[in-house]
């Protein structure tokens, strides 16, 4: 299969096409918007069989998803920043009624002051709504992760959303070379959607019904059980799909970490700059190593674990303000996960690439021969902030 | 519903706690949340209905004489009932079940 080069927002929306989705639905914000356009082009121009819903918010954008999937259709939304927030209390939702939407978060800085750019600070603030969360640090991977995503969310053992989070500019609106897989290998690993229950007058069923405090603890006990079993099932899928499409995906991925004590983690596309730092440290002959977690929800502990087995110091990488915690959002987790396993590691938390601030990787090579020792004042280090 | 809702454990739930029994709230009695109980004064009652259509919870049954009287197991006591009597016939007193 030959490469091309092409807009990673416009590939998203060609794997949207790939995975045949039947209803989309979405309201444009910038960054995400040139993979909603190209879906509505691609529908327009009768590329793509679906139904392409024009809403007024997205709040409705969501809800429109939450209908189409209780009808049974294989559904894509995509939003960033504000959008995200506005649809907060549909994510509940979507993930409690165990609907398989996709949805591709372009990360994107939470307002105020205005930002177009991106970080994470859209995505820690719904981290924990329930929803499958895939990372991705390059084009590629953003088309792989969608046609993935289907296939695991609609997995029986699964039935829950799934959001591929791509960074906002620095990977929405950059020129990559992607592979695109053939339609036929995409049609045998993505089989068109069975839903368990579907709203259909021929057998009615009731979705959203009232929990009576009787049951609530129940119900949301089982959800969590199938968002901690999902692990196993995404673990197989991107095993299959190493096997079908010749690239291979782990839930926790490394980089020059057999050889080194001393690691950062991060997420999404700061990692390939941190590669780049790491590259430059070891042509100066110090060996560090990375961290990525392409699975942030659920929480790949056991990976993980096996991974830091050797790192003595881990240098956490965030794009996102702990606004008032101890630590950014990723940090305290980490932090809390090493304490209740027994890790003896010295953790660093430094805060980069805020509201789509550059970070040179020259950086992370500072930050890896110069650990930041906590001053008094605050828990981390943000790079390069001018006080 | 097969079995009273505190029996269920999690495993009995269907996915997304999806409800494939319809008129299972039938089994929710809901007569326990009432204190106020409607009651009747047949000489001004006209049988004209409305205290049944307003109903929100289909506890106001129409009766074989034709006058219209609470399902206790359902009717919260929540007097819209009373409200909507053109005739005042309907009280709401305190239930002392």
């Amino acid at each position: 299969m030959k490469k091309v080069g092409i807009e990673v927002s416009l590939a998203i929306a060609e794997a949207a096409k790939l995975a045949r989705v039947e209803v989309v639905s979405a309201y444009p914000i910038t960054p995400q918007t040139h993979i909603v356009e190209h879906l509505a082009e691609l529908v327009a121009d009768g590329e793509l069989e679906a139904a392409y819903l024009n809403v007024e918010s997205e709040h409705s954008a969501l809800s429109a998803c939450v209908g189409a999937a209780a009808a049974g259709a294989r559904t894509f939304t995509s939003t960033s920043a504000q959008g995200l927030e506005l649809m907060h209390e549909i994510l509940f939702i979507a993930s409690s009624l165990r609907l398989p939407i996709v949805m591709v978060l372009v990360n994107r800085a939470l307002s105020a002051p205005l930002s177009i750019w991106g970080d994470h600070s859209d995505v820690m603030a719904a981290r924990d709504c329930g929803w499958i969360m895939l990372f991705c640090e390059n084009g590629q991977e953003a088309v792989d992760s969608v046609i993935m995503a289907y296939r695991i969310g609609e997995d029986r053992r699964v039935l829950l959303p799934v959001a591929v989070n791509i960074d906002g500019f620095t990977l929405s609106h950059v020129i990559e070379p992607v592979e695109f897989p053939d339609q036929e290998l995409v049609d045998s690993f993505l089989p068109p959607y069975k839903p368990l229950f579907t709203l259909n007058p021929e057998r009615p069923v009731t979705m959203g019904a009232y929990g009576m405090p009787e049951i609530y603890t129940e119900a949301k006990y089982a959800q969590e059980m199938a968002i901690l079993n999902s692990k196993a099932v995404i673990k197989e899928v991107m095993e299959e799909f190493g096997k079908v499409f010749k690239r291979n995906y782990r839930v926790v991925e490394t980089y020059n970490l057999e050889n080194s004590e001393l690691a950062f983690l991060a997420l999404g596309s700061i990692n390939e700059n941190i590669k780049t730092a790491i590259d430059i440290l070891k042509a100066k002959g110090t060996n560090v190593g990375l961290i990525s977690l392409r699975l942030y929800r659920p929480f790949p502990s056991e990976e993980l674990l096996e991974v830091l087995k050797n790192v003595k110091r881990l240098m956490v990488v965030e794009r996102a303000m702990p606004q008032g915690a101890t630590n950014s959002p990723l940090f305290n987790e980490l932090s809390a996960f090493a304490f209740h396993n027994g890790l003896n590691i010295i953790m660093e938390n430094y805060i980069a690439g805020l509201g789509g601030r550059d970070v040179d990787p020259q950086e992370f090579v500072n930050i890896a021969l110069n650990p930041f020792k906590k001053d008094g004042k605050l828990n981390y280090k943000i790079i390069g902030v001018r006080e | 519903m097969a079995k009273p809702m505190e029996k269920y454990t999690w495993r009995d739930l269907n996915v997304g706690c999806v409800i494939d029994e319809p008129g299972s709230s039938l089994e929710y009695k809901t007569g326990d949340w009432r204190n106020l109980l409607p009651v009747t004064d047949y000489s001004k009652c006209t049988k004209c209905g409305l205290c049944w259509l307003f109903c929100p919870d289909n506890a106001m049954k129409p009766k074989d004489d034709g006058f219209f009287g609470p399902d206790l197991d359902y009717c919260k006591g929540c007097g819209i009932c009373a409200q909507e009597c053109k005739f005042a016939a309907i009280q709401m007193v305190e239930d002392k079940k």
